[in-house]
């Protein structure tokens, strides 16, 4: 079989020290994004478990899938989980869910708790959209605008270019970086013209490397128009697959002039992360 | 919160600005509105709040410049439908 440079690493955690029959109230979530699918799991507001991997076809047999990777080897089952909220794209098709909240208010839920209660800016790129977001110190949402016109700048967007280039996608970001010069950005942000533009490019005898750079620069540029709107404010954090991509990061960095937070966890997990605290101060205020 | 509604193209942005502060979900910017791109919604981000607010319906977001054309004559500047209902003073637009 040919090698399939688009496919990343799909996989699942669980934490070592929690022991869920210690805790009063277990929690989920399920993010069911356009190319990739999380759950996790909470006890007492503290990750327990979670798994990330590819969405199928069929988003609810993606979501059952995800939350049974997360709770493998675990003797915790899905009905001793208190409250499950969905999000993502797929939220409606998370069969087991208590409540559907959009993504907006779960990244930024999310974000600040694995960023911190000092981010007040979130950039989510994920599958299919990008989505800046601005946050209170308890993670509440003050201002959103999302862009979902088209795939460039998003993770399919990447999916394709990894298979032109005949390049594993967790290595794109890091190559696209070795250049002496920063070409100029690829001029479509469509990702349909942006690839052919790219094929164009490769055949006037352009590097790899080069036609990856100007087509970083692209995607980073597109979204720094997007974060114009809320106006950024420190600290940054980006949220979704992209954040992985450091091609897409430093550049937006630069052009921003701002650092974002360096993660120490799978940034793509934050929607659901989020979904499962949302759940918990859900059904706390429900019992009251 | 502002929520910002719709999107930014190679001619411009295009977005309609709510303040979900200042909407009570009084609905009267609903019938206003005779291209039919807004709706009432439960307050999905503010999940523990449990109030309503007006949205942009998901299908027009991306094509508000077209929906919102007959309402803004590029010869004259015209008070708008939405704006002129809402008594708040909740919504704004970008172009
Ligand atoms: S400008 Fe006109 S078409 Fe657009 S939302 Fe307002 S009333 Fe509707
Ligand atoms: S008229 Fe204004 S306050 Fe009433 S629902 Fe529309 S935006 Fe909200």
């Amino acid at each position: 079989m040919a090698q399939e440079f688009w496919r990343w690493k799909e996989y699942t955690w669980r934490a070592p020290d929690i022991s869920w029959t210690d805790g009063k109230i277990i929690t989920g979530g399920v993010d069911v994004g356009s190319v990739s699918t999380q759950a996790v799991v909470m006890v007492d507001g503290e990750i327990y478990a979670y798994a990330n991997m590819r969405t199928g076809s069929d988003s609810p047999d993606s979501a059952r899938k995800a939350m049974n990777w997360a709770l493998q080897d675990s003797d915790l089952t899905l009905d001793k989980i208190h409250y499950i909220v969905g999000t993502g794209y797929g939220r409606v098709n998370v069969p087991f869910a208590h409540k559907t909240i959009t993504e907006i208010a779960c990244h930024a839920r999310g974000a600040n708790y694995l960023y911190g209660p000092s981010v007040r800016t979130v950039l989510d790129m994920g599958g299919q959209d990008c989505k800046a977001i601005s946050c209170d110190e308890r993670g509440k949402v003050t201002a959103f605008v999302m862009n979902d016109k088209c795939a460039a700048g998003t993770g399919r967007g990447m999916e394709v270019f990894a298979d032109l280039m005949q390049v594993p996608i967790e290595q794109l970001g890091e190559l696209s970086l070795q250049v002496d010069k920063e070409p100029e950005p690829v001029s479509s942000t469509c990702v349909v013209f942006a690839k052919s533009e790219a094929v164009g490019l490769l055949r006037k005898g352009w590097r790899k490397n080069a036609v990856l750079a100007a087509y970083c620069n692209a995607m980073a540029h597109r979204v720094c128009t997007l974060l114009e709107r809320i106006s950024i404010q420190k600290d940054f954090a980006i949220t979704g697959g992209i954040a992985k991509n450091v091609g897409v990061v430093t550049r937006l960095e630069k052009e921003l002039g701002v650092q974002a937070i360096k993660p120490t966890f799978d940034t793509q997990i934050a929607g659901a992360v989020g979904a499962a605290l949302l759940g918990k101060a859900i059904a706390e205020q429900e019992k009251k | 919160m502002i929520a910002n509604f719709g999107y930014t193209d190679g001619s411009g942005e295009y977005y309609i600005m709510l303040d979900t502060d200042k909407c009570n979900g009084c609905g009267a910017c609903v019938p206003a509105c005779r291209a039919h791109i807004l709706e009432l919604r439960d307050n999905e981000y503010a999940p523990l709040a449990a109030t309503k607010i007006v949205v942009v319906k998901d299908a027009n977001r991306k094509r508000i410049k077209y929906d919102c054309a007959p309402c803004k004559p590029a010869s004259a500047a015209r008070a708008l439908r939405c704006v002129t209902a809402c008594k708040p003073g909740a919504i704004a637009h970008s172009w």
